[in-house]
């Protein structure tokens, strides 16, 4: 039987290029997290406002990025504004503003459910004591709504992480598109090399996206 | 934006869309009996495999559909297993959606109540018929929600079997592109397209979420 293609990953620095794939998909995905997070507690607070017209375009921007899928909003954005205003994006870029775009409505939904879940008895009893409504935020509601908050962003992370796959579809050269290259290459020399190159790249994503999920869940365990 | 245009490319994207929603449809019904049949090993705890299931669930739920994908088209063949395309997307979208399913469902079988089961027993069924009558239907009743949401993520997730070489919405989409550089209005195609799958299955499944929140038992 023929080599299964393990072997091509150890010549020259293509592992090395593997794993650099694979940072950029994880930038990526951490730059939108970032980005999600900061504009998500605004949007979050902002989804509890009384206003109701405020609420409703909240509720249909979160619709409008439940329903889409993020290709077709790579593909929107990454080509579409190329047309429509001229601009001339670079792929990394539109990645980041759709995977931004996805995040701050879900990071928004989330605080908004924590910020409802927070029992008005928890408000009250403060007030009872004698805490001002600072105090009350940042001693009573801010750390229980933090708590049940970081546990549930940490899992949005692993999607963004496994989301960020689509980016080659956008030209960004990312492990997969790395693992075809290298495959290419050694077509000659070694023509089973997709199976252990690609089998590779499953573990990988395996291995960064495992214990992440794995963290959240104790997390959310710990401080149910 | 040219309206002849659009009209032009109308039966292409019609093509794909059943493409894609034939594809979903299957894919999503083998993912629902996966993910059953996973749920209720985890749930009695059978031996050996428990085991298997663990693994299959984890592996699945921390890996892109893309990257799956890839897998079971480009990799396999290598060691002489050959799989179509239509075949691949179906098995693919099943096999990641059996694990997502399997969660679902397991934490719908979790949160039924002990006593659920104790007062079955008590008024004489036996083990089988307390499973069938008793704790399936609530377990389902109860993961509603969590199936609704896998579905909508299924639908979703198709959009890359363009690069195992199906002609779905985003391969003719780029397709047209890349021929006649009707950018826009292909965009434009591509977008309401994707609405008319998803956004019935959506409201559908918030109308099916809302009629089954009846059947909430115990506390």
């Amino acid at each position: 039987m023929q080599s299964l293609g393990i072997d091509v990953l150890f010549k020259g620095t293509n592992f090395i290029r593997l794993l650099g794939g694979l940072w950029v998909a994880v930038r990526i995905s951490l730059i939108s997290v970032a980005l999600s997070i900061l504009l998500g507690l605004v949007v979050g607070v902002l989804m509890t406002s009384r206003s109701k017209i405020l609420r409703a375009l909240f509720r249909i921007y979160l619709e409008i990025v439940r329903i889409m899928p993020q290709m077709v909003l790579l593909f929107v954005v990454y080509f579409g504004t190329t047309r429509v205003f001229g601009w001339n994006l670079a792929a990394e870029t539109s990645a980041v503003i759709v995977f931004t775009f996805w995040g701050v409505a879900e990071m928004g939904d989330l605080v908004r459910g924590a910020l409802i879940s927070i029992p008005k008895i928890q408000y009250e009893s403060a007030e009872a004591l004698g805490l001002v409504p600072t105090q009350t935020y940042r001693y009573v509601i801010l750390p229980q709504t933090v708590r049940r908050l970081i546990p549930l962003s940490i899992n949005l992370v692993t999607r963004m992480i496994k989301t960020t796959s689509l980016v080659m579809m956008i030209g960004i050269v990312e492990v997969l598109k790395v693992a075809q290259q290298i495959i290419e290459a050694n077509r000659r020399v070694s023509p089973n090399a997709a199976f252990g190159v690609f089998a590779v790249v499953f573990l990988l994503y395996f291995l960064i996206c495992w214990p992440i999920g794995r963290l959240a869940a104790y997390l959310e365990k710990r401080w149910a | 934006m040219d309206i002849d245009v659009i009209i032009s490319y109308l039966p292409l994207y019609k093509e794909a869309l059943l493409l894609t929603a034939g594809i979903g449809w299957q894919g999503i019904a083998l993912a629902f009996l996966l993910g059953l049949l996973c749920a209720v090993i985890t749930h009695l705890r059978v031996p050996v495999l428990r085991g298997f299931v663990a693994v299959y669930v984890e592996l699945f739920r921390n890996t892109p559909l893309l990257v799956q994908l890839f897998f079971l088209y480009f990799a396999l063949p290598k060691i002489g297993i050959h799989i179509s395309p239509t075949v691949c997307g179906t098995m693919g979208l099943g096999l990641l959606g059996g694990a997502y399913m399997a969660e679902a469902l397991r934490s719908g079988l979790e949160a039924i109540p002990a006593i659920q089961s104790e007062s079955a027993q008590s008024l004489g069924m036996t083990g089988m018929q307390t499973f069938r009558h008793i704790i399936l239907p609530e377990a389902l009743s109860s993961s509603v929600p969590g199936i609704v949401a896998n579905v909508v993520f299924l639908l979703k997730e198709t959009s890359v079997f363009s690069t195992i070489s199906l002609m779905d919405l985003m391969f003719t989409a780029k397709d047209l592109i890349g021929m006649y550089a009707k950018t826009i209005e292909c965009l434009t195609l591509l977008v309401v397209f994707y609405l008319i799958m998803l956004l019935p299955v959506s409201v559908l499944g918030s109308l099916v979420e809302r009629r089954v929140r009846h059947a909430e038992f115990g506390d």
